[in-house]
């Protein structure tokens, strides 16, 4: 099956929310052994609500379309919402049919999320 | 003269996956049939445990299983109490580590390995050296992918900048996993001993027995270290070759079944080398369908494949390089005779995992990442690679499927 969607190619081709932000509330970080990919998110928590998130680092395809997906959903969410980000969400909203390599590529972000102090 | 388009048809994998370009053989290679009747033979017609049993099959299987140990030792022209089988290569050099290393390192000695080693021949002497405070030092390579060992002037190997009367180990890969550069190793050997007589010299080949004719006495090494699996045989066995006389001095590996002479309360006696490194039930059935593997490549002769694999590699560069010029880096030497059949590259700014997903949407089986060398990437100032290997079932066909393939990665990431 196919995993270079058209959604996946446009958000790894354009992501969004790439970058940092200057004053985060918090940074984490994220990494993958199997090919040393590495990707840091940064966050600005007010009011118990995502105001902003971005993300920075080297990637594959999938990896970056991940974060570039999962940042755009979390952007005005609230930490509750945040919280509730997992392995199965992420697939979900990839809409695409990963194996068990590549599903590490996927939840990289997710990862990096959890690590976040919010 | 060897028909490669035929031997396809040995390799019942690709029966079942008729359109399987397989490009990964340095990761593993794939089985001829001949291996898998031998694992079956074994179970269906002689499973016992070794040696202890007195009855028939237990001492068919015994006699099997020893008669591997022998096959292997006249395949590298060992001496057959000399052959050790291990799990697999990276255990192969942990026993040496454990069991040599431990007892022959001591603070402010020397360790020395390459940049270019595999995971398996570094990580074990970096943690030795650390736990020791032994001095790990490291073989840079050039440009090109070969170790800085040369003298500028005379272009002669040169070891004396970097082995001393404090060098007590060097451990140093044959074939690179990654570049493909076929190191030096006789020469090299020889110009160490001529520095340090005493220097314990340890060979990861891995990546050389299952490709050139590797034969110990020649070479000279003190160990020599690969693993079944990627030469046609089972999984779940390495092979540790030692000289006897080094074997003897060495610690046990693991205690336990097998390997002991007597238990008494008060203490325990070791059997010889090769059984005192041999704890436990070993991988009885993988062990006798590597002697197949053995005969297979005997059959084919090694400087038939070594000669198949150099044609296909240079064909693959060539053709590499005319589709996608200035897109494609290659790693290692551009001197085909110093290769073996390993090409590495980077496609663009394309992630190597992106570009091994496409691939396999075509069938087209490589490996994405750092191949277990990340100090030879960090070098590299890379993350990861593209690797494509060959081995006797690749013909020209394949190099073909993998340019159309690699076209379409193009097409599908281009931004």
């Amino acid at each position: 099956m196919n995993i270079y969607t058209e959604i996946i190619l446009d958000h790894y081709q354009n992501p969004r929310n790439f970058g940092e932000i200057k004053n985060p509330t918090s940074v984490s970080e994220a990494s993958n052994s199997v090919c040393g990919d590495k990707l840091k998110i940064f966050i600005l928590v007010e009011n118990k609500k995502v105001k902003d998130i971005k993300f920075s680092g080297v990637g594959c395809a999938i990896s970056i379309a991940s974060a570039s997906l999962i940042t755009d959903y979390l952007k005005g969410k609230s930490i509750s919402q945040l919280k509730k980000i997992n392995k199965d969400f992420i697939i979900k909203m990839l809409g695409i049919n990963l194996g068990v390599n590549r599903i590490k590529c996927a939840v990289l972000v997710g990862e990096a999320i959890s690590k976040l102090k919010v | 003269m060897i028909d490669f388009l035929k031997i396809k048809s040995d390799f019942p994998i690709f029966k079942k996956n008729p359109n399987l370009i397989y490009l990964d053989s340095t990761a593993t290679s794939l089985k001829p049939q001949s291996v898998i009747d031998k694992l079956i033979e074994y179970y269906s017609s002689y499973n016992a445990n070794i040696f202890r049993g007195v009855y028939k099959i237990s001492e068919k299987a015994t006699e099997e299983y020893e008669k591997t140990r022998e096959i292997i030792a006249d395949f590298i022209n060992a001496k057959k109490q000399e052959v050790i089988f291990t799990r697999n290569t990276t255990e192969s050099i942990n026993l040496i580590a454990y069991s040599l290393g431990r007892k022959i390192i001591e603070k402010n000695d020397e360790i020395i390995v390459s940049i270019m080693e595999h995971h398996a021949n570094f990580v074990p002497w970096q943690v030795l050296s650390s736990e020791i405070g032994a001095v790990l030092k490291i073989i840079d390579i050039d440009e090109e992918g070969y170790l800085r060992i040369k003298d500028k002037k005379s272009r002669k190997i040169n070891l004396y900048e970097i082995i001393t009367k404090k060098t007590k180990i060097l451990a140093l890969t044959y074939i690179s996993n990654v570049l493909g550069t076929i190191n030096q190793i006789k020469k090299i050997i020889k110009s160490a001993r001529k520095i340090n007589p005493k220097i314990i010299i340890i060979i990861d080949s891995a990546q050389a027995v299952p490709h050139i004719k590797v034969d110990v006495k020649d070479l000279d090494a003190d160990f020599i270290v690969f693993s079944s699996h990627k030469m046609m045989g089972p999984t779940g066995v390495g092979i540790l070759w030692g000289k006897e006389e080094l074997l003897t001095e060495m610690f046990p590996f693991l205690y336990g079944g097998e390997m002991i002479e007597e238990v008494t309360i008060e203490k325990t006696t070791f059997k010889r080398t090769p059984y005192k490194f041999e704890a436990g039930t070993p991988s009885i059935a993988e062990v006798i369908g590597l002697s197949e593997a053995v005969k297979y490549l005997e059959k084919i002769g090694l400087e038939n494949i070594k000669n198949h694999e150099k044609n296909l590699t240079q064909k693959t560069i060539k053709r590499l390089l005319e589709e996608f010029s200035g897109k494609i880096k290659i790693f290692g030497p551009k001197n085909i005779e110093d290769r073996g059949g390993i090409i590495s590259f980077t496609f663009d700014n394309f992630h190597s995992h992106d570009i091994a997903s496409i691939l396999d949407n075509e069938n087209i089986a490589v490996r994405a990442g750092h191949h277990c060398a990340m100090p030879l990437h960090q070098r590299l100032g890379i993350l990861s690679t593209v690797r494509a290997s060959f081995y006797v079932y690749n013909n020209e066909e394949d190099i073909e499927k993998l340019i159309i393939g690699l076209k379409k990665v193009y097409q599908i990431l281009k931004k």
